[in-house]
């Protein structure tokens, strides 16, 4: 899906975003709310600069902006995987995006996400993953590794993955089994301005996607499990 | 057991915390299993490989979690991220001094794909939302794992970090890359240049973690309670000094190629050494050269 087109169709009064390499950056308007945008493109690898290009919007909007709602366009093909980003501390970077996005909802800011196309594990974590709300379009891709590469890994046989896959979100690639996880909100369709106003409005700024997963039956444990450890 | 390296998750938790303070939340009697494992026909782990409770570190009162390296490599699957998230909530309710985290972790456990994924992700906002609290979370990592993956990225969001020279730290382990790229992009087997690139000693000197202790037991704790009286908050002014220092790194050291550059860079005048430096001559040394 190219970033143009969604662009257009979630800021019904307009944008300004441009793409600068793989990065995407700007500003959308949807109804009366401004949007700081910030984002990839072209299947990014995420690397050190690109972290830290998105770090610096983040803080730009959290200086200049105060309250203003920031949205993630994702489209990753996961951290970029060379020797020379490990060197610099790439972790560390990713790290340091994270916090300004946990710091940016602290100062009131709405944080909301949508995987227009997809969205690999590293690259999503310190970015789509941080936001109050992350959505993804019906077509996106959202996955750790596909279930070849991971039978490989684990030594497990594929068939075995792909007839478990049949039953369970939790192995095989997909929008709708991290929707079932409780980590996807939802997938939206139509008319996109009108979702990404309705997620403003409903977006919670406290992390509630162990519920989510457990009243969707996707993801039973984890919301049940944490509140024991909280509370016995 | 006197090294950090060697021991246990558990057998860290004695060494780190005061003697009799400790009080494990979910032990392994309670029998919480994953059942990703289970449906794979893996063996499970009752305490799903990390294990959580309160107890006191110089008699400040903390809630720590241990991660147990031997199962699974520390990787986080649904059970242990919840546990671990579930602990942060407690810190919510409970006064305690601060979150202490051992961690050795490849990341998300592949045999639980998206249920790690998401795991691993709560953890990194459970850490972060500490942060933003004003609650301290440190972090010592010196085991046989290192500390990998979204962990990595859970450790960076730390307030400080405690490490050995023998913990390694990083987002994609070296065989990741050489996996996806090939030996010549990083050779797996080469320990040396595995250490120039994610050892202790490297992550010190370019600042990605505060402190750095010998392998023993007893270091690791002192460091800890330091680490825990020395946090600070997190704050726009903080993220834009860590903006900089970011920023600063990348264009001094962007173009380097190996860890040795970099060292040299700081004014180590023979690099070749660095690795050869006991810790506390490296530290000592590192006042005037350290990058951050």
């Amino acid at each position: 899906m190219e970033w143009d087109s969604v662009a257009k169709r979630l800021f019904d009064r307009g944008h300004d975003i441009v793409a600068t390499g793989d990065l995407l950056s700007g500003t959308g308007h949807c109804g009366d709310t401004t949007f700081a945008v910030v984002g990839s493109t072209n299947h990014a690898e995420i690397g050190v600069e690109l972290t830290l290009a998105m770090a610096r919007r983040v803080i730009e909007t959290m200086r200049e902006h105060p309250n203003r709602p920031i949205l993630f366009l994702i489209d990753t093909q996961g951290q970029r995987l060379r020797h020379r980003d490990e060197l610099l501390g790439i972790h560390h970077y990713m790290a340091h995006l994270a916090q300004c996005v946990e710091l940016a909802r602290s100062r009131g800011h709405r944080v909301l996400a949508l995987v227009y196309d997809q969205a690999l594990s590293g690259g999503f974590l310190a970015s789509g993953m941080m936001a109050d709300l992350c959505a993804a379009l019906p077509g996106a891709e959202i996955r750790v590794m596909n279930l070849a590469a991971m039978a490989r890994v684990t030594r497990l046989p594929e068939e075995r993955l792909t007839a478990l896959a049949k039953t369970s979100p939790v192995f095989a690639p997909g929008a709708v089994n991290y929707v079932q996880m409780g980590a996807v909100d939802a997938l939206w369709d139509g008319d996109l301005a009108a979702r990404l106003a309705a997620a403003l409005r409903d977006a919670s700024s406290t992390d509630t996607r162990r519920e989510l997963g457990r009243a969707r039956g996707g993801r039973e444990l984890a919301a049940t499990i944490a509140e024991r450890a909280a509370a016995e | 057991m006197q090294s950090y390296y060697e021991a246990t998750a558990r057998e860290r938790i004695v060494g780190i915390l005061d003697e009799g303070s400790w009080r494990e939340i979910l032990p392994p009697t309670t029998r919480t299993l994953s059942p990703h494992l289970a449906a794979l026909d893996l063996p499970a782990a009752f305490d799903d490989g990390v294990v959580i409770g309160s107890g006191a570190l110089d008699n400040l009162p903390v809630l720590l979690a241990s991660q147990e390296g031997g199962f699974m490599g520390g990787a986080v699957g649904e059970i242990q991220g919840a546990k671990i998230v579930g602990l942060f909530e407690r810190a919510k309710a409970q006064r305690v001094a601060g979150i202490v985290l051992l961690l050795e972790s490849g990341g998300v456990r592949l045999q639980e794909a998206n249920a790690g994924l998401i795991a691993v992700s709560e953890v990194i906002r459970a850490i972060c939302a500490a942060r933003v609290r004003g609650t301290p979370v440190v972090a010592a990592i010196g085991g046989k794992f290192g500390c990998f993956g979204g962990m990595g990225i859970a450790a960076g969001c730390c307030t400080r970090i405690v490490m050995s020279e023998e913990g390694r730290l990083g987002l994609s382990g070296p065989e990741v890359i050489e996996t996806a790229r090939g030996v010549e992009e990083f050779d797996s087997l080469d320990r040396a240049l595995v250490w120039r690139t994610v050892g202790g000693k490297h992550r010190f000197l370019l600042g990605d973690c505060a402190m750095l202790v010998d392998d023993r037991q007893a270091a690791f704790r002192e460091a800890l309670a330091r680490a825990l009286r020395a946090g600070e908050n997190l704050s726009l002014e903080s993220v834009q000094h860590e903006q900089q220092i970011l920023e600063e790194r990348l264009a001094r050291f962007g173009s380097h190629t190996d860890g040795e550059d970099i060292w040299r860079d700081l004014g180590f005048d023979k690099p070749a050494n660095v690795p050869l430096l006991a810790t506390d001559a490296l530290v000592a040394l590192s006042q005037q050269t350290r990058a951050a």
